[in-house]
């Protein structure tokens, strides 16, 4: 326990080393040593990581907390930098290094032909440091640290490319739309610190849980319901979601990293990390269901209208995290969290597979100029359709399992309700139907691309930009790796075992509420109910996989039956078709609603106004002022000795005058 | 025995020349005499309070002012040698740079 390289501190540090080594020195280094900078200190993280999994798993323990000094004392109150480490961090934790790791090894391959190289890795690294210090810090004020830590990472990768105007902005959106969330966060931390006086998860959970319902009920639902702003902004929620589809600007691995896997997930992690806070505040937990319900449902529609692959994969991102809200908005955190890990395995590995098909055309992202491509890219195909089985729900993929835990738990739980399961349901069959049509036009049919197949096969340097290619394996073996995990990343949920597993983090508070309010249900499906409620999951379930293969028919319906007939639909549904795919004109309402009159304010009355008339004319008045006196009187400074003497010699007998004067009075 | 005020008449009238010729001259020396003048009209002050009232002090300081007198002489006239021999003029009013 005692060597080095047990330190848990290590874990987010080794990032930052590698991140400040690239970042400082790698612009003299080779490429070659960039990547393996990049890659050793984020694979000997992921490699700490799992040592530190396997010892507290295998301790028993629930959770390990380690301080590692005071960061702020203020009077009573007092932050550390200090590292929590339970089961809800240690699933994170793995997702982030290992699925971390994995998109390093792509990025080698993917960003070899972009400038910049060091810089993209060391940003990559700084992100997990960020990230890392995210998921591991042992009370709010740490998190909150990471959380503005990752906002800087995605704005920073986000704007890449920041010589093209649209992926610098798209940075600025992000960051912009982030601080506002953020603003709802910092006030839940001020109110923490003010009702409790700590940060601590432990300390906060263990007063919360002392706590009677009545007396803070007001707190904790104020608190929830900040907490979700904050939430709403890092996850790409209603009605904060309008950066990440714009965010799809960067390049693809961070798509994938930050804008799938991990970052947009730090909300649902906050949520799930103050479970306890959530649970006591049934309005805010209420709202979080809400929220997160249409958010799943008014994504997935967006997504089945979009063109731009890397964009359906975008508001299928929102969709699915919608789905991690609705699931700990009623009180299933665990659902939540194992929706979050096989979203991050099989959403990454679309964005790495989109990824590689862009990289294999030649940076086009239209899916109407795909088609055709499985027969170029036969690996990038076969796992993409496995990731596309995996989120459209269809057993046994991971997807599945944890897709069909969150509409159970929707549907059951005490704090579920019908209309959450149906409108589940539904967006289920959409998200079907979207994949899907982004898989059949891209991999099926007949190449639409800038050149003619034939042309490419007389054409005998396969590498040519017009021609189709598969990527080099650089860019397969994550692709296959995290392929292998959407398979199997599931069969963990089997029979409750991962809920079980994170039965430690999750605080059982609404037993007893629960209990008081349908205590007369649970006695009496106490022993039968356990049969029946079985057979009523079996239907659920079965109507779920139904609908997800039934999206699958209507997509291979219409993109390959009759590819004719989606033009028609779209030309026949006329308005709706054209406000769908104009994403219901959000943009649009905000930038008329909130973002005109902001300007407005700004320039004509901050700007032209305050700030030009008001300050800098204050400014400029004064200084002509003090010219024109200064003219009068630099007249006087003449350089003629003699008319200084007249003017001494004036003074002098004003002088005498004057004492005369007062001497006779 | 002569009133005060007349000597403080005469004093005053010496101070007045002195003032009128270095307002209305422009030779140098011509001023620097009238600094003289007027130095000596206010000496000329001194020396009769200090008669009418019977005590050194006044002419004490008559002294001084004239030792301090005699070192501006001095210096005064290696300046006026050295302006006319870098400006050849004793004009004042063409003398009104420091550097040329």
């Amino acid at each position: 326990m005692k060597l080095f390289f047990w330190q848990p501190w290590l874990i987010p540090i080794l990032p930052l080393a590698g991140a400040l080594i690239n970042g400082l020195f790698g612009k003299r280094f080779t490429k070659s040593v960039i990547a393996a900078v990049a890659l050793c200190f984020t694979g000997a993280s992921f490699l700490v990581a799992c040592a530190h999994a396997y010892t507290l798993v295998h301790s028993g323990a629930d959770a390990l907390e380690i301080s590692y000094g005071t960061w702020i004392r203020a009077g009573a109150f007092s932050a550390d930098f200090g590292i929590y480490l339970d089961h809800l961090s240690l699933v994170m934790m793995l997702v982030v290094t290992g699925v971390g790791f994995l998109i390093h090894v792509y990025s080698v391959a993917y960003m070899e032909h972009e400038g910049g190289y060091y810089r993209f890795f060391s940003y990559l690294n700084f992100f997990m440091f960020f990230m890392l210090t995210l998921v591991l810090a042992n009370n709010y004020l740490l998190m909150f640290v990471g959380w503005e830590g990752v906002g800087l990472a995605s704005y920073l990768l986000i704007g890449f490319f920041f010589l093209k105007d649209s992926a610098a902005n798209a940075g600025k959106k992000a960051f912009i739309t982030n601080r506002v969330g953020d603003f709802g966060f910092l006030i839940a931390l001020f109110l923490l610190i003010q009702h409790f006086g700590t940060v601590r998860y432990a300390a906060v959970l263990d007063i919360v849980s002392h706590l009677s319902v009545e007396a803070t009920a007001g707190v904790l639902t104020a608190i929830g319901l900040l907490m979700l702003v904050g939430a709403c902004g890092k996850s790409a929620q209603i009605p904060l979601y309008v950066w990440l589809p714009d965010a799809m600007e960067g390049p693809t691995p961070v798509s994938a990293l930050i804008h799938a896997a991990t970052m947009v997930t730090a909300g649902v992690y906050m949520v799930c990390r103050s479970n306890a806070i959530f649970s006591r505040a049934p309005i805010a937990l209420l709202a979080v269901a809400i929220i997160g319900t249409l958010t799943s449902f008014f994504a997935a529609t967006i997504g089945i209208t979009q063109t731009d692959i890397k964009r359906v994969l975008a508001y299928s991102t929102v969709s699915q995290l919608g789905y991690m809200f609705m699931a700990a908005g009623v009180a299933a955190y665990s659902a939540a969290v194992f929706h979050l890990m096989t979203h991050a395995f099989f959403k990454a590995l679309l964005f790495l597979g989109a990824g590689s098909v862009i990289h294999g055309i030649g940076g086009e992202q239209d899916m109407r100029k795909m088609g055709g491509l499985r027969k170029y890219m036969p690996w990038t195909f076969w796992t993409m359709l496995i990731a596309t089985l995996a989120i459209s729900g269809i057993p046994p993929f991971a997807g599945f399992f944890s897709k069909d835990e969150i509409l159970w738990q929707a549907f059951s739980s005490p704090h579920g309700s019908k209309i959450f399961w149906v409108m589940g349901v539904i967006t289920a069959f959409m998200t079907s139907f979207y994949m899907f049509r982004l898989i059949f036009l891209t991999f099926t049919g007949e190449y639409r691309g800038a050149k003619p197949d034939a042309h490419a096969a007389h054409d005998d340097h396969g590498h040519d930009h017009g021609t189709p290619h598969e990527s080099p394996w650089l860019i397969l073996a994550p692709l296959v790796l995290l392929g292998v995990l959407s398979v199997i990343g599931g069969w963990v949920g089997i029979g409750n075992r991962f809920e079980q597993f994170l039965d430690p983090v999750i605080q059982k508070v609404s037993v007893e509420q629960s209990s008081a309010q349908n205590g007369e249900a649970a006695a009496t499906t106490g022993s039968e109910g356990a049969g029946e409620n079985k057979g009523l999951e079996n239907l659920l379930m079965g109507i779920s996989v139904l609908v997800a293969f039934s999206g699958l028919g209507l997509a291979w319906f219409l993109y390959v039956k009759r590819p004719e007939l989606p033009a028609r639909i779209a030309d026949a549904s006329g308005g709706l078709y054209r406000l769908v795919l104009n994403k219901y004109w959000i943009d649009e309402l905000y930038s008329a609603a909130i973002i005109g009159p902001l300007l407005w304010l700004s320039r004509v009355v901050l700007w032209q106004s305050i700030d030009q008339k008001l300050i800098d004319g204050t400014v400029n008045e004064s200084a002509v002022a003090a010219r024109d006196v200064s003219q009068i009187i630099r007249q006087q400074q003449s350089g003629l000795v003699r008319s200084y003497a007249g003017w001494i010699a004036a003074g002098a007998a004003a002088v005498v005058a004057y004492m005369v004067w007062m001497g006779t009075r | 025995m002569i009133p005060v005020s007349w000597y403080l008449l005469l004093s005053a009238f010496l101070f007045a020349c002195g003032v009128t010729g270095f307002l209305i001259k422009r030779n140098i020396i011509t001023l620097f005499m009238s600094i003289e003048l007027m130095l000596n009209g206010v000496n000329l002050s001194f020396i009769a309070f200090a008669t009418r009232l019977g005590t050194l002090d006044g002419h004490i300081f008559v002294f001084f002012v004239m030792v301090v007198a005699a070192a501006e002489a001095a210096v005064g006239l290696a300046i006026i040698i050295s302006v006319y021999r870098t400006r050849e003029t004793l004009n004042v009013d063409r003398v009104n740079l420091l550097k040329l």
